[in-house]
């Protein structure tokens, strides 16, 4: 008890209480610090298991010294407010602060001091004990274009541009043609966006070489399945999500049925579903391609969970929007796109662009009908007998590259989200 | 007369329709059967299914039938979500806290994990962990031992064996405490509403499941005995542990992934419960005179519960549906041992898919009715 009232400061002597707490804070994170970067431990004459906890123990006491209410000093005030507000705090935070420090220099040594980059074998990597980014460097066309020929990579490039090209359309729609906007992109665009990935990268015609679905892969593979798994499940959901809300009795069963259905069953199964339980459902001349297969499958699945994060925004709204639509006297159709949907699909962005993204981080699992886009490729570059061993590269190349898309995509939603709010 | 005909139209093209697609897919089935000579039936399930399954709970060979094959596959199934779950509701719990923490390194930390392991596709997590993480274990002849008595190698995981003598004596005694801790719990309830008086239910708990099991130890009806891994030579450089239980490291890599990805869901839904309830609920609590620890328990903990549980669920059958991803590191689940192994085996696709798919359609659909009726259960009653 003495003790504790011994640690605890009080305004007149804080000032003293701040120089001895501070020194000894300072201390221990020294200690961590020479422990880790230099690997230098100065108190080995202690005894094993206090030598290990004295940085904290110390740390721990030093944030003791200094907790006070209102000290007077700005700095010292928020550090007790936001990392120093009660023991158990303390320890925490000097936890985390050790770790940190301990694990900066094994990292930093593995990516980048002992790293390669420079070679375009294997033997450029041999010597050293950190990461051989010189694999990432020779595989990278593969991961961004699978197996597609390297002479053509460029048809790809200019496919995507041309996407792009066509999607800003919309911004230069002024005066009458603004009408149409709607029509453009929920129509127009994506047969727009399915002829030139037809004629550009699967080829046949033009005198551009024909390219067949199996060699596509990497990168451009996860944006082709994405965006057109995008494009397509949004308005289908959003047909399931009237459906359900419907009055008809039979449309409604239909809806729920299909809904329950595709959310009650693994992505995986569907896929497998597509690939080999498909074809026997067709007529044994009709041919559909692995890749369409896979990608009808996709926006099978994921349409219904778009419907029902729909279904949620148009719960939300208040019966008295859709009572003043009708004694307008709209038609339900009139209604729903006028009044009813633009007000619920604001409402839902968040959880439309969590379907989104669960989307495209669900394209890898192509990989069970044979397709491989990054994570699929980063499994054939592995097994390649000649880059044997650097597989937490790739993998953490893939991570990265898969957490920028996603990260970017889900604060593009949360800007949507601020620029369409509206009080209500 | 105008109208119903208006509600009859559409809803006719639609069954027509739908019955149109299904009716086209039939008939195109049946014909390719036909011409392949298949017949459409479940009698293979009987038939002996001759491939041997890696890891599984139940006795099981390549003697047994396809219908034991789907056993094996079902349980593996379950055996990762359980354990998925378990550590899901544990990290996701203690990171959704941490992100309300007032400190500000804890409260980042926290935010920062969970943007980032909930960005990266599970099967990228899936495989970092099999292919990259487990592999840099030692090998089982170089392994030190963890906690004394444990094992992590390269090849799996390996824990003593419990070995008991009449279990069931001992399943007897834990059913038979939780059936009192049940009564005992209604008890303390209606001695709430009707007195006002509180029983230490919890710790009641606690000891009945802890004294009931031990009265059978110590009276020597139920005995355990602790069988060790013992390091054993298989051939000239390869050894494993024999005698403990060995578990596999694509069950670790599964679980580790699963549970890592989806805690990040759970902890979002332990947030937004815990911020849902506001702050004058607290106060007025206090200001009626309950103490900290009965703020949380009575008055908290069951509103915020009603926020986080319908979601977590959700997020708890989207780990048991991920949990088919364990195809792409060959371990033995549902899908991979009967949609894979035996469908290559019996060429039977619509029947197997068919199979596979109803499974996880009625455990998603048995939980989600559970669910419902459990919000039905759980919600306030307005007036």
């Amino acid at each position: 008890m003495i003790n504790i009232n011994i640690l605890k400061p009080t305004s007149s002597n804080f000032q003293t209480y701040l120089y001895i707490g501070s020194a000894l804070i300072f201390l221990g994170i020294f200690d961590v610090f020479l422990r880790s970067f230099f690997n230098i431990n100065y108190l080995t004459f202690l005894p094993d298991s206090l030598n290990l906890f004295f940085p904290l123990i110390i740390g721990l006491i030093g944030l003791q010294m200094i907790r006070l209410e209102y000290s007077g000093n700005r700095l010292v005030d928020k550090i007790n407010q936001n990392i120093n507000n009660n023991s158990f705090n303390a320890g925490l935070t000097l936890i985390i602060i050790f770790l940190t420090l301990l694990i900066i220099p094994p990292a930093l040594d593995w990516m980048i001091l002992e790293a390669t980059i420079s070679g375009d074998t294997k033997e450029a990597c041999v010597a050293t004990e950190g990461a051989c980014w010189t694999y990432i460097k020779v595989w990278f066309r593969r991961f961004m274009y699978g197996m597609y020929p390297n002479d053509f990579h460029w048809r790809i490039n200019t496919a995507f541009i041309v996407l792009i090209a066509f999607a800003f359309v919309g911004y230069f729609m002024r005066g009458k043609l603004k009408n149409y906007i709607t029509f453009y992109y929920a129509i127009l665009y994506p047969i727009i966006a399915f002829i030139i990935i037809n004629f550009l990268i699967s080829g046949g015609s033009f005198g551009l070489e024909w390219v067949e679905t199996n060699a596509w892969g990497g990168l451009s593979l996860t944006f082709i399945v994405s965006f057109f798994g995008l494009i397509f499940c949004f308005p289908l959901g959003m047909i399931l999500a009237l459906g359900r809300r419907s009055e008809l009795p039979i449309i409604k069963y239909i809806s729920i049925g299909y809904i329950e259905f595709w959310r009650g069953v693994p992505l995986i199964t569907v896929l497998f579903m597509s690939s080999v339980m498909f074809p026997m459902f067709l007529p044994s001349d009709a041919f559909v391609d692995k890749l369409i297969r896979v990608i009808a499958a996709i926006i099978l699945f994921e349409a219904a969970y778009v419907a029902e994060v729909i279904r949620g925004g148009l719960q939300a709204l208040p019966r008295g929007q859709y009572d003043a639509a009708k004694s307008l006297g709209m038609g339900y159709w009139k209604m729903q796109i006028f009044v009813i949907l633009p007000q619920a699909l604001k409402l839902v962005i968040p959880g439309i662009a969590n379907t989104f993204l669960a989307l495209v981080k669900d394209t890898p699992l192509i990989f069970v009908v044979g397709l491989s886009e990054v994570v699929g490729m980063l499994q054939m570059a592995k097994t390649n007998p000649k880059w044997l061993g650097y597989a937490m590269e790739g993998y953490i190349f893939a991570s990265i590259l898969f957490w920028a898309i996603c990260y970017a995509m889900s604060k593009y939603s949360q800007y949507l989200e601020l620029k369409y709010k509206t009080e209500r | 007369m105008n109208l119903r005909i208006k509600s009859i139209i559409p809803q006719l093209l639609t069954l027509l329709f739908v019955v149109a697609v299904i009716g086209f897919f039939t008939i195109n089935a049946q014909l390719n059967m036909e011409e392949r000579g298949i017949d459409f039936g479940y009698g293979f399930l009987n038939q002996e299914s001759s491939f041997d399954v890696q890891f599984s709970l139940i006795e099981y060979d390549g003697s047994h039938s396809y219908a034991k094959a789907y056993l094996v596959g079902l349980l593996n199934t379950i055996l990762v979500s359980v354990l998925g779950i378990i550590f899901c509701t544990i990290i996701g719990v203690i990171v959704g806290i941490a992100r309300l923490s007032p400190n500000y390194l804890i409260r980042n930390t926290a935010a920062w994990y969970v943007e980032f392991f909930r960005n990266v596709p599970l099967l990228l997590q899936i495989f970092f962990w099999y292919y990259a993480a487990l592999r840099a274990l030692p090998l089982p002849e170089n392994t030190e031992p963890l906690f004394g008595v444990t094992y992590l190698t390269v090849k799996g995981y390996y824990i003593p064996r419990l070995i008991w003598e009449n279990f069931d004596i001992l399943i007897y005694s834990i059913l038979a405490s939780i059936i009192s801790i049940v009564f005992i719990r209604n008890y303390a309830r209606k001695l709430q509403e009707e007195k006002g008086q509180q029983l230490p239910v919890f710790l009641i708990s606690v000891g009945l499941l802890l004294i009931l099991p031990a009265i059978t130890f110590i009276t020597g009806m139920v005995q355990l005995d602790v069988s060790l891994p013992v390091l054993k030579q298989l051939s000239k450089t390869s050894f494993i542990y024999a005698e403990g239980i060995s578990v596999p490291p694509e069950l670790i890599a599964l679980v580790l992934a699963l549970s890592l990805y989806t805690a990040t869901f759970v902890a979002e839904c332990v947030r937004a419960g815990i911020q849902g309830i506001s702050k004058g609920q607290k106060e007025a609590a206090a200001s009626v005179g309950l103490t900290p620890n009965q703020i949380l328990k009575l008055v908290i903990m069951p509103q915020a519960l009603r926020i986080i549980i319908p979601p977590t669920t959700n997020q708890y059958l989207n780990l048991t549906k991920n949990s088919s991803l364990a195809a792409a590191i060959a371990y033995p689940d549902l899908v991979l041992v009967f949609a894979g192994t035996a469908l290559m085996q019996t060429g039977r696709a619509i029947e197997i898919v068919s199979i596979t798919m109803l499974t996880y359609l009625t455990l998603s659909l048995s939980i989600s009715i559970l669910m419902n009726w459990y919000n039905k259960k759980i919600a306030i009653k307005e007036k």
